[in-house]
């Protein structure tokens, strides 16, 4: 097919129905209002179902009952949104039911502003609602690896039973860039043997649950979640290197400050100075081990997280650093971009340190 | 080739549909293209502006923060947007509804009346088109051609009545350059 110009949050719609997203539940709020939009112009049309609930909770919960069913949801929403969504976030991953959430992240915390941000990086990778459990968060730098990634995302979602985040913020949104829908091979899936389908006595009955008030039972059951948790850390980790070969500094970003930081990586080499750049494309599960491996490379001098937040990503960066070599942060916040010469100048600093 | 364009006035102006115009029209010759609108609490007759990258290579950051070019609609763009453009970039000013001048040495400066201009061919809509049509002409980024291919596609069929006065519109543009 060939590329067409469309906006991310259109994309990412567009991207979801291609994916055979066929039910959409969700609560107005900006920067994303155009991924309900598009999918209460298009749903109805191929037979399925638009439904703007009467809050972000009420919209959780549908996708809980729709996933329960066995079909393939999504809701979106951005920052306040996606914190009253958390109740309902922790029941669906406790009831291990697939589906896909969109946070177009905006400025925080509170009702903050509408502006570009990454500061439900902690929200999204650890935790958010209560209990034990993850989500598989994937943070898209390109409107197409948006696309792709919300594809792949329903079937990481189908394979594991389990909640999967797409991690966007307001210029991922918005912004205009050429993307082409190519046929989605797809995942071998298992049928989904367990869904709420309507019971006729030729099979076992089928129960959707998140209430064991047996702890033994509660206990054993979050074991075999975290069973999963296992082979989605092994198999499932997704990260792109750019120019670390040589490099004095790494710099660890995800997202559009990503993109951001390969700018300042052709400035910085205009200069003579190698920056590398690690993007974790899977936020959880966080590719730790490629920090570890360049840790020990005798040309890398320092690590330096730049996010759009007060430093959030940092602490995984220094997880997976192990101490190594030191890992410094830089970042603007409440919807402020950072900017490429601020970026090169804190690498020039940090190359002074070190 | 790598062009980085802000565009900047009031919001009904068409600064939005001009920035994706020009964007649409990089792709159909396979240039690598983005479009990052301002956005915020905005709404006819407030301030608007987007930035496009047309380029040979990959987009980096869509954002822009060193222009080669800017197009200037309405006077408080002109102030907010005339120290972004990189010595030897361009500027084109709507000297319609623009009184001021831009006392820069080190860019090509160009005023264009493009509401008069759209008046005369008659609809003023089209202002936008009229700076468009110089900014191309000037930078060759892209075809007057591509521009309007964009055009058709975005409009639909039931819209094509207005193709011809857009294509002209472009034209009276390019021979300000």
């Amino acid at each position: 097919m060939a590329k067409v110009l469309m906006k991310g949050n259109e994309a990412i719609a567009e991207a979801a129905i291609q994916a055979g997203c066929r039910y959409f539940f969700g609560y107005p709020i900006t920067p994303q209002n155009e991924i309900p939009a598009y999918m209460a112009k298009k749903l109805p049309k191929i037979g399925g179902t638009f439904i703007q609930a009467e809050s972000e909770v009420s919209a959780i919960n549908m996708v809980y009952g729709a996933s329960g069913a066995g079909a393939r949801v999504m809701t979106s929403s951005s920052s306040p949104g996606i914190s009253l969504k958390q109740e309902g976030i922790s029941y669906i991953a406790g009831a291990e039911l697939p589906c896909m959430i969109v946070n177009i992240v905006r400025g925080g915390p509170g009702l903050g502003s509408i502006q570009p941000a990454q500061s439900d990086y902690f929200q999204a990778t650890k935790g958010g609602g209560h209990g034990d459990y993850h989500m598989v968060v994937l943070a898209p730098a390109t409107l197409q690896e948006a696309v792709n990634l919300v594809m792949e995302g329903f079937d990481i979602a189908d394979q594991y039973r389990n909640p999967v985040m797409l991690l966007g913020d307001g210029m991922l949104g918005q912004m205009m860039e050429p993307v082409e829908f190519s046929a989605y091979e797809g995942r071998d899936l298992p049928p989904k043997t367990w869904a709420t389908t309507g019971y006729d006595g030729s099979r076992q009955r089928n129960i959707i649950n998140s209430l064991y008030i047996d702890p033994k039972a509660l206990e054993e059951h979050v074991q075999k979640i975290y069973e999963k948790y296992k082979a989605i850390e092994r198999d499932e980790v997704k990260v792109e290197c750019y120019n670390c070969e040589g490099a004095e500094i790494i710099v660890a970003a995800y997202g559009t400050t990503s993109r951001i930081v390969k700018k300042v990586i052709s400035m910085a080499k205009a200069e003579g100075i190698d920056v590398g750049l690690i993007r974790p494309i899977t936020l959880w599960p966080f590719p730790y081990s490629t920090f570890s491996e360049w840790a020990d490379r005798e040309h890398v001098k320092a690590f330096l997280s730049v996010e759009m937040s007060m430093g959030q990503m940092v602490e995984d960066v220094r997880l997976g650093v192990d101490g190594k070599r030191p890992v410094y942060f830089y970042g603007r916040t409440g919807g402020m971009v950072p900017h490429p010469d601020a970026i090169l100048e804190e690498i020039k600093r940090i190359r002074g340190d070190v | 080739m790598h062009e980085e364009i802000i565009m900047a006035g009031f919001g009904g102006q068409g600064v939005m549909s001009m920035g994706q115009l020009l964007a649409y029209a990089g792709m159909l010759e396979d240039k690598e293209v983005s479009w990052l609108p301002s956005y915020g609490p905005e709404m006819r007759g407030g301030t608007a502006n987007c930035s496009v990258i047309v380029s040979d290579d990959l987009v980096a950051s869509p954002i822009v923060t060193d222009a080669t070019a800017a197009i200037i609609m309405n006077k408080p763009s002109l102030g907010k947007f005339q120290d972004v453009v990189i010595p030897g970039g361009s500027l084109f000013v709507n000297s319609s509804l623009v009184d001021e001048k831009c006392g820069r040495e080190d860019i090509d400066i160009y005023y264009i009346p493009a509401n008069d201009v759209a008046d005369e061919i008659g609809n003023s809509r089209v202002a936008n088109m009229v700076m468009l049509g110089a900014y191309i002409k000037k930078t060759d980024i892209v075809t007057p051609d591509s521009v309007i291919n964009s055009l058709k596609e975005v409009l639909g069929p039931s819209k094509a009545h207005l193709i011809p006065i857009n294509e002209e519109a472009l034209k009276k543009g390019a021979e300000f350059i």
